[in-house]
């Protein structure tokens, strides 16, 4: 058996821990490219990584911090290889500058986030999910960002796969935003065949090089979405994370910045719609939808289903999108849902957005806990029923 | 009265839509980068495979001028960036054209550690003693007693020899040029394109109007003349032996050339053929 023989998708059952099932499903992904430094509670990803990349001729390195390593993403990215880095909160701080590099030379990768208590060191050992606003929002500058959240294991392998495709297809760094109670839950899993998995890579240049001139950050299609080449086919790339024109050149001016960084933007809120994902039960006729996504979510849709049962007309939408916001969804159920309850694991952040969206229309409430434990289903009920009254 | 001439031999190396460039007048920067372009000619690696990779900072503008991939990323990460593109796609020759400041202080633990793999790379290294870009801060390379607008009193820190560092980290090729020795410079880069392993190149620069204009080398050519009168070429020298100090003499020359260390990913390949399979089989 040669080592190209080795399959790369373990089609079949098992009992996997999540932080397992994002490394698999990254590797399912075409992921050959690990860059990644030891941080609890995310290292059982880059261990498994060093593992299996070296199996089917994929790389992984362990750098000397996590700029580095996320820093060495993008350049294994720039290579060709679908690439990608595992961390948690004090390593995400510290990737933040490059996830600016990122967005701004839009260069596709995966980072995942396996989110612990904080600020600081926090919490190493325990769930948290406070980094939400730090995801959207962490470099400096506008930018927008895709961060998606398992509430499963087997959601954590489905959405590996489908953070490759969201950063290829949009060209745009992807955050995989799990916790730490998601990455330690072992859960039985089944990985379909290879063939059922759907990839969808890179726009390349649709010329051949040297045929014409390569602008990398020509536009013409109306995702807004560049092809990309890669370092080392011969279209001679410029990239800079300087504000620049088409042809990746330096350019310090308002309407260079205008161009670019509205575009940049827009391709992610253009196609909001087409990367949005949910799950919702009952909301279309609830008094109280409980909003919540990751592991918060399993208590909160235990304390719907009982609230249900006792009458109560309440509902439960789960966020698989965190980033972008489903901003038209929530306006939508706020003309008939009374009361907003939104269960998440920190001081109240996803919170935030919705009061913005619902503008008043309803009332919001946050069911809040500050990391270490997750919610009871009994808490969240208590407060559904406070809010009905 | 002299002419300027309609083209130069190596205008197909460089991005002339990209020009003027945004270094100063007399600076060693172009110095550097021209070198860099004759070597990269004549060395012979396929342009397609060349890949420059540059961090902030005066210097960290080379990549932009020339006509292969470039890169032009965030203060101190060009040498990790340009790790994660070697080892992704091997195939590559890349070079990491920065300043003394991006390389070594903020982007000093990427340097160091990329010199102990053994990272397959060349590393050009511009050293001009301060932050030209923004107006001539003190670093990690600024002469003792040296004027800038961060040491106003005199520089109180001692600073890093630069190629006894790469050497300690265990970089296999060493060399220490200025921008006033290009013939041996441009022959320097050629070899560290074409060699195996870790290879730095340390530049000694003139920059005129920011550091030198505050420490008596107004002038362009005052610290040529410098370099000029007290650069001593000692091939072989052990790089603790060969310190900088401003105003007196130094080295210059190849100080290390390792043979047959295998690089990073050399090590990855072996790796893979033979313990992973071994692995696979059992």
């Amino acid at each position: 058996m040669t080592i190209a023989e080795v399959a790369h998708v373990r089609t079949g059952k098992h009992f996997w821990p999540g932080n397992i099932a994002i490394a698999e499903g990254c590797i399912a992904a075409g992921c050959m490219f690990f860059g990644g430094y030891p941080i609890t509670p995310s290292s059982e990803i880059a261990e498994h990584m060093a593992r299996r990349l070296p199996e089917l001729g994929g790389i992984f390195v362990q750098f000397e911090d996590e700029l580095g390593s996320i820093v060495a993403v993008l350049g294994g990215a720039w290579a060709g290889c679908r690439s990608m880095t595992a961390t948690s909160g004090p390593g995400i701080s510290l990737m933040m500058e490059t996830i600016g590099l990122a967005a701004m030379t839009e260069t596709p990768c995966v980072i995942v986030n396996v989110q612990r208590g904080g600020p600081s060191t926090g919490l190493p050992t325990l769930v948290g999910q406070q980094d939400i606003m730090q995801a959207r929002y962490g470099s400096h500058g506008d930018y927008e960002i895709i961060a998606l959240s398992p509430n499963s294991v087997q959601e954590a392998f489905e959405l590996s796969i489908e953070a490759f495709n969201l950063a290829d297809k949009y060209r745009t760094p992807v955050i995989m935003l799990t916790d730490e109670s998601i990455g330690h839950l072992t859960e039985g899993i089944e990985v379909p065949p290879a063939e059922t998995i759907q990839i969808i890579g890179r726009k390349k240049p649709h010329f051949a090089p040297g045929t014409r001139r390569y602008l990398p950050y020509e536009v013409t299609d109306e995702d807004l979405v560049p092809p990309m080449a890669h370092a080392g086919e011969g279209y001679k790339i410029q990239t800079t994370g300087l504000t620049h024109d088409e042809r990746g050149y330096p350019v310090i001016t308002a309407e260079a910045q205008e161009k670019l960084v509205r575009r940049i933007c827009e391709k992610i809120k253009r196609n909001a719609k087409n990367i949005i994902k949910y799950e919702m039960i009952g909301g279309e006729d609830a008094e109280v939808l409980v909003i919540s996504f990751g592991i918060a979510s399993r208590a909160a849709k235990g304390a719907v289903k009982k609230a249900q049962k006792e009458g109560i007309k309440a509902g439960f939408l789960r966020l698989i999108t965190i980033w972008p916001f489903p901003e038209e969804l929530i306006r939508n159920l706020a003309s008939k849902v009374k009361d907003f309850i939104v269960v998440e694991i920190n001081y109240g952040q996803l919170v935030k957005e919705v009061e913005r969206c619902v503008a008043g229309q309803s009332r919001v409430h946050l069911s809040s806990r500050l990391g270490g434990a997750i919610h009871t289903p009994d808490e969240i009920l208590n407060k559904i029923r406070e809010v009905n009254q | 009265m002299s002419q300027l001439a309609e083209s130069h031999p190596l205008d197909y190396l460089l991005r002339e839509d990209r020009l003027p460039h945004v270094w100063c007048p007399a600076c060693g920067i172009g110095t550097a980068l021209n070198c860099y372009a004759h070597a990269l000619e004549r060395s012979g690696i396929p342009l397609e495979k060349a890949v420059i990779v540059s961090g902030i900072g005066c210097t960290g503008r080379g990549s932009g001028y020339m006509n292969i991939d470039g890169f032009h990323v965030t203060h101190g990460r060009a040498v990790a960036f340009a790790s994660g593109m070697k080892m992704a796609n091997p195939e590559l020759n890349v070079t990491v054209f920065s300043g003394d400041g991006d390389l070594f202080a903020i982007g000093g633990n990427h340097i160091i550690q990329a010199a102990r793999r053994n990272m397959d790379l060349t590393i050009i290294c511009s050293n001009n003693f301060n932050y030209g870009m923004t107006g001539g801060q003190g670093g990690p390379t600024t002469p003792p007693e040296a004027w800038t607008t961060t040491t106003p009193y005199g520089n109180v820190e001692p600073p890093f020899n630069l190629c006894y560092l790469m050497a300690s980290c265990g970089a296999t090729y060493v060399a220490r040029w200025t921008a006033l020795h290009v013939r041996r410079l441009t022959k320097s880069i050629e070899k560290a394109l074409k060699r195996k392993g870790f290879n730095f190149i340390e530049i000694m620069s003139q920059c005129p109007p920011i550091f030198g204009r505050r420490n008596r080398y107004r002038e362009g050519l005052d610290m040529l003349e410098y370099f000029q009168n007290h650069a001593h070429l000692q091939h072989g020298i052990h790089p603790k032996d060969a310190p900088f100090e401003l105003g007196k003499d130094f080295y210059i020359g190849e100080f290390v050339e390792l043979e047959d260390v295998p690089t990073f990913d050399e090590r990855i390949a072996v790796m893979s053929e033979t313990r992973v399979r071994a692995r696979k089989k059992q």
